[in-house]
C-alpha cells in the first residue's frame, strides 16, 4: 500500500496549487464515481473548480473532493495476495449451490 | 510529431515485464497509472496526451477572438460555452497526463516557452465569422473522429478523458455546421464568406490527422500498444467520407478538384496534401504560431495576481498552528 507516486514527494514550488481528486454522484442515484482531478488552493476552491470542470451539464447532484495525497490505494503488486482470499471462496457466489432442475429460484 | 527512428523500449526495461505488459495490451486490458509500463510507453503517452491538452488550450484562442464579434446573442452564448468546454477538455487531459507522474506546472511551462507542440490547425487565423463555423464543422468534426478512436485507448485515464470529451464535442460540431448552413443559405456575400472559409480550412483540417502512416514513426508504436487503434490515413479517410455529404447538403464546395467517389472502396478519394506546409506550421512557421504563444503567455501573466490572491486567501483562512493546538 503506497500513496500515489506523484504525490509522495509533494508538489514543487509553483505547482499551480495542490491536486484534488473529484468524485461525482450522477442524478440517477448511483454512487459517487471518480471523474478526474483539479488543482485548487482550498477545499472550497476545489469544489468550485470541480463543478466548472466536471459538471457543466447537470452531470452531478453531489461532488466530493479529496486531497490526492490523502488517498491510500492498493498497488498492482498487491493484486495476487491481497485479493486472493476472495478468489478461493466460491461458496460466496450463487452458482456454487445446486437447485432442482426446472425450478426458478429468482 | 517528430521524425525519429522507432525505439520501442529502452534497455532499462526488463524483457519479461515488457512481454507481460504487451500480453495485457493484447488481452484488451486497461493500463492504469500504477501499473508497470515500459518507459517508452510512458514517454509516448506523456508526449501525446500533453500535446493533446495543449491543443485544447491553444484552441481557445482563435475562437476567443470572435466572442466579442459574434453576430447575435445566441451565437455568442454558444461560442462562450464552447470555448469554456475547450478549457475543460484541456484540464481533463492535463489531469490524465499527471497520472503518468508529470506535474502540470512542467507541462504549462513547456507550452509557454514554446518547446511543446500542439495541433498545427490552431496556427491558422480566424479572419471572418465563417471561420468560427468552419472550426466547429471541420476541426471539431476531425477531433471527434480522432477522439472516438482514442476513447478506446489502452491507457485508462486517457480513454476516460476521451469518453467525457466525446460527449461534449458533438455540440461543438453542430453549432459550427449550423453557422455554415446559415451563411451558405444567406446573401451572396454570406455565401462567399462561407465558401472562402471552407477553402482555407479544408486542407489544414485534413492535416490534423498527422502525416501519412508511411511517414509517421510514432504511429507504429502507438498502434502496437493500442494507444491508437487506427492509423492516420484511415481516420483521415473516415473524416472525408463523413464530411463530403455534409458539404453537398449545404451547397459549399470542398476545394479539391480530385475529390471523387470510388465505388470499389466506397471511399471519397482526395488529392495530394501539401505536407511541406504541414511541417512548416508544425515547426513554428505557420501564420499565427508566434501570435498564439504571445497570447497564451499574456493570459498566463495577466492571471498571476489571481493565483497569488487565491493562495493568500487560502493561507489566511487556514487555522494557524497555534490556533489549531
Amino acid at each position: 500500500m503506497t500513496k500515489p507516486p506523484d504525490e509522495a514527494s509533494g508538489p514543487p514550488a509553483d505547482s499551480q496549487w495542490p491536486l484534488w481528486e473529484v468524485f461525482l454522484q450522477p442524478p440517477k442515484g448511483e454512487a459517487h464515481e471518480h471523474a478526474g482531478s483539479v488543482h485548487a488552493v482550498s477545499a472550497e476552491h476545489a469544489l468550485q473548480n470541480a463543478r466548472d470542470v466536471y459538471a457543466r451539464r447537470g452531470e452531478a447532484v453531489s461532488i466530493w473532493v479529496v486531497p490526492s495525497a490523502e488517498i491510500t490505494a492498493s498497488t498492482p503488486e498487491d493484486m495476487g495476495p491481497f485479493f486472493d482470499p476472495g478468489n478461493d471462496k466460491p461458496y460466496r457466489h450463487p452458482q456454487f449451490y445446486k437447485v432442482p432442475r426446472g425450478v426458478r429460484v429468482f | 510529431m517528430t521524425h525519429q527512428a522507432p525505439h520501442p523500449t529502452t534497455s532499462s526495461d526488463d524483457p519479461d515485464r515488457v512481454a507481460a505488459f504487451e500480453a495485457r495490451i493484447a488481452r484488451g486490458e486497461s493500463i492504469e497509472p500504477k501499473d508497470w509500463m515500459p518507459e517508452r510507453y510512458r514517454k509516448q503517452l506523456t508526449r501525446m496526451m500533453s500535446q493533446h491538452a495543449h491543443s485544447e488550450i491553444v484552441g481557445m484562442l482563435p475562437e476567443g477572438n470572435w466572442i466579442t464579434r459574434a453576430p447575435n446573442l445566441r451565437r455568442k452564448m454558444a461560442l462562450i460555452a464552447k470555448v469554456q468546454d475547450e478549457a475543460g477538455h484541456g484540464l481533463y487531459i492535463y489531469c490524465g497526463t499527471e497520472t503518468l507522474g508529470v506535474d502540470r506546472h512542467e507541462l504549462v511551462q513547456q507550452l509557454l516557452n514554446g518547446t511543446a507542440k500542439y495541433s498545427s490547425i490552431f496556427n491558422y487565423p480566424t479572419l471572418t465569422w465563417a471561420d468560427i463555423g468552419c472550426i466547429g464543422w471541420f476541426v471539431d468534426g476531425a477531433a471527434i473522429v480522432n477522439q472516438t478512436m482514442l476513447a478506446k485507448a489502452s491507457y485508462g485515464p486517457y480513454a476516460r478523458a476521451m469518453v467525457r470529451i466525446c460527449k461534449e464535442e458533438n455540440f461543438h460540431k453542430r453549432q459550427g455546421y449550423e453557422i455554415m448552413a446559415t451563411l451558405a443559405a444567406g446573401t451572396p456575400e454570406q455565401r462567399a464568406m462561407a465558401q472562402d472559409a471552407v477553402n482555407r480550412w479544408w486542407w489544414p483540417s485534413l492535416m490534423m490527422f498527422g502525416p501519412p502512416d508511411s511517414e509517421s514513426s510514432n504511429s507504429d508504436e502507438l498502434l502496437r500498444w493500442r494507444v491508437k487503434k487506427k492509423g492516420n490515413d484511415e481516420l483521415r479517410q473516415r473524416f472525408v467520407n463523413l464530411t463530403v455529404p455534409q458539404a453537398t447538403a449545404i451547397n459549399v464546395v470542398l476545394p479539391d478538384p480530385d475529390l471523387k467517389y470510388d465505388e470499389a472502396s466506397e471511399n471519397w478519394t482526395f488529392g495530394a496534401i501539401d505536407w511541406d506546409e504541414f511541417w512548416r506550421v508544425v515547426k513554428g512557421d505557420g501564420p499565427c504560431n508566434r501570435e498564439r504563444l504571445a497570447a497564451r503567455n499574456k493570459a498566463h501573466d495577466d492571471g498571476e495576481w489571481v493565483r497569488v490572491a487565491a493562495a493568500a486567501h487560502a493561507a489566511k483562512r487556514k487555522p494557524s498552528a497555534s490556533e489549531a493546538a
